[in-house]
């Protein structure tokens, strides 16, 4: 039988559908592959009981014939995901042990859509990190190495590090992860695999740890365009129970990752993306983007996005603006961790010293700072005005084409400890990401290559308001032509055995 | 940013600091306040602030009772509880 863990999602589907293999089979493979990976760190909570259930439920509707779009495909779940009865902790010591009563709406139309969860994947602490080393549960490490035979160990990038390294390690068929800065695609760019965060407002908050509620929005990983598109379409749609969840038809996103034709759509370069300092192999993979939508027939016109360069410190008020707001929850009251105190304000303070890592309080602080009284106006309300200015850049952009393509990240990935003498440094690695999250467009990653290391370096495309269709149709053909078939070495020396 | 401030906004926060902790925070979150100072240099004084750009207004529903009744699953996670009550240190002296 064919390593079942190396299939496509897609490939999956059909090999269940056409009765080559039972889910039981192919989640016993992936439950095993996690077992075989445990030192990457990716998963903090294996679910085999659950998985080993929902992978029979499924094959018994199989029988009936009544399989839903991922039914009995095994997949990991980020855990920012409330699910319910298994810990959901976002990685943080003061969550540690939460159960949730409740699922979260997009793990749930994932399981109304026969979907198996394989367990809780790692991220950086309540989604704060770029790199996956803020996690109270450990870091993770990448199942990539550089060729030069240091065996230093890589970051998957973050905040989506568990997700991004599980699906690139052949640990589940794809994952769910949440982006609210660059999430999702960073860490995709990192490891080598598609990543698709949509529209703000596309899939529901409900459930999901809030960070920042204004930018937060879950998505999807998968190995192929396809397979992000599948996943994507299983956990999209209206949601009552989340105010900022649109009430629109899904489209069919399948069927647009499988269009692979650009011919005569207008492609933007943005030229404030060309970044002084940009590493030569960045520029490289970008020209070579360029040249392959080109060849395919699509038109390429130079952009101007000129706010750009006010993005970063823009999101770095309102982020943690939003981030101290909604962490003030946290009180040891409810749920989660507790320390006492002479009294209740210093059962707060020592509750919250605990329990959150030096990023978030770092990040609660700062929120707390350009909220408080006399800065109000200054830093937060001034960095509202200058997400009006982003948005409005974008806007203009799009009255020339259709979608943008750039470079996800300034660097592939790095090693694990690189980047964490300055918070700022760290914060970079999202600089061509978070502009399109404030102004809530969709993104996404797709691999291109790699660079003299042997490390994955991806390609970001961006597209307008509710049109994920046109980044899938974009990452499809991006994808076809760079043909990556790269696979980490420890991946693949596992499969030779 | 110096040590009164980053004391005052740890309070506020509700976090408590140590002294070792605010001499790493000082420089540190300086850094990012002056990170982010780059904003001035724009004008922005006829901008409307974007708070959200879901283009969505809040929805109205029925102002009818849709859940509760779960006492017991609403304190499933509490560090502490006492029949149907969440228990937190005394408040009144």
């Amino acid at each position: 039988m064919t390593n079942l863990t190396h299939l496509t999602l897609a490939e999956a589907l059909k090999g269940l559908e056409n009765k080559d293999f039972t889910s039981v089979e192919i989640t016993q493979a992936h439950l095993d592959a996690i077992e075989g990976m445990r030192h990457l760190n990716a998963y903090i909570t294996e679910t085999p009981e659950i998985a080993l259930e929902q992978a029979k439920a499924s094959d018994e509707r199989r029988a009936k014939g009544q399989a839903g779009l991922l039914d009995g495909a095994p997949v990991g779940i980020k855990d920012l995901y409330c699910t319910k009865g298994v810990q959901s902790a976002a990685c943080s010591n003061i969550l540690r042990g939460f159960k949730p009563e409740y699922e979260s709406t997009v793990t749930q139309n994932l399981f109304d859509e026969g979907a198996v969860m394989l367990g809780k994947l790692n991220m950086d602490e309540f989604a704060m990190g770029s790199a996956n080393t803020t996690s109270a549960f450990g870091n993770v490490i990448s199942p990539w190495k550089r060729k030069d035979g240091s065996n230093a160990d890589l970051t998957p990038g973050g905040s989506s590090g568990g997700s991004a390294a599980a699906v690139a390690a052949r640990m589940a068929l794809a994952a769910t992860g949440t982006d609210t800065g660059g999430s999702i695609r960073q860490p995709a760019a990192f490891t080598g695999i598609c990543g698709i965060k949509p529209t703000y407002g596309r899939c529901s908050r409900w459930g999901i740890v809030a960070f920042s509620s204004s930018l937060d929005q879950a998505g999807s990983f998968g190995r192929t365009v396809e397979d992000s598109a599948l996943m994507l379409q299983a956990m999209a749609g209206f949601d009552p129970k989340d105010s900022t969840s649109a009430n629109r038809e899904v489209p069919d996103f399948r069927a647009a990752s499988l269009n692979t034709s650009v011919k005569g759509l207008k492609i933007g370069i943005p030229k404030e993306y060309r970044a002084p300092g940009m590493p030569e192999e960045v520029e490289q993979i970008w020209q070579q983007g360029i040249d392959w939508l080109r060849s395919e027939g699509a038109e390429i016109i130079d952009v101007s996005l000129p706010h750009t360069k006010y993005a970063l410190p823009a999101y770095y008020i309102i982020a943690p603006a939003e981030c101290s707001s909604n962490l003030a929850r946290y009180d040891g009251v409810r749920y989660g961790l507790r320390e006492e105190g002479e009294d209740l304000i210093e059962s707060y303070e020592q509750t919250r010293a605990k329990g959150f890592g030096d990023e978030v309080k770092r990040r609660v602080m700062i929120g707390t700072y350009v909220l408080s009284a006399g800065y109000y106006d200054a830093y937060y309300i001034k960095a509202q005005k200058v997400r009006r200015l982003i948005l409005n850049d974008f806007l203009s952009a799009y009255e020339q084409c259709d979608a943008l393509l750039t470079p996800t990240a300034p660097s592939a990935a790095f090693a694990i400890g690189e980047n964490e003498d300055d918070p700022i440094k760290m914060y970079l690695n999202d600089v061509f990401t978070v502009p399109a999250s404030l102004a809530g467009l969709p993104g996404m990653s797709v691999p291109a290559g790699l660079n003299a290391d042997g490390l994955p370096l991806g390609l970001q495309i961006i597209g307008r308001q509710w049109d994920e269709e046109m980044v899938l149709r974009v990452g499809a053909t991006l994808e076809k032509a760079a043909n990556f078939k790269a696979i980490p070495e420890m991946v693949e020396s596992k499969l030779a055995a | 940013m110096d040590e009164a401030t980053v004391r005052k906004v740890a309070r506020l926060a509700r976090l408590k600091v140590t002294d070792e902790e605010v001499s790493r925070l000082v420089p540190q979150l300086g850094n990012i306040m002056q990170f982010v100072e780059q904003l001035g240099e724009l004008d922005t004084d006829n901008v409307e602030p974007l708070a959200s750009v879901a283009n969505i207004d809040l929805r109205l529903r029925e102002d009818d009772v849709t859940d509760g009744g779960m006492a017991d699953q609403v304190l499933a996670n509490a560090p502490e509880s006492m029949e149907d009550f969440f228990v937190v240190p005394k408040v009144v002296e």
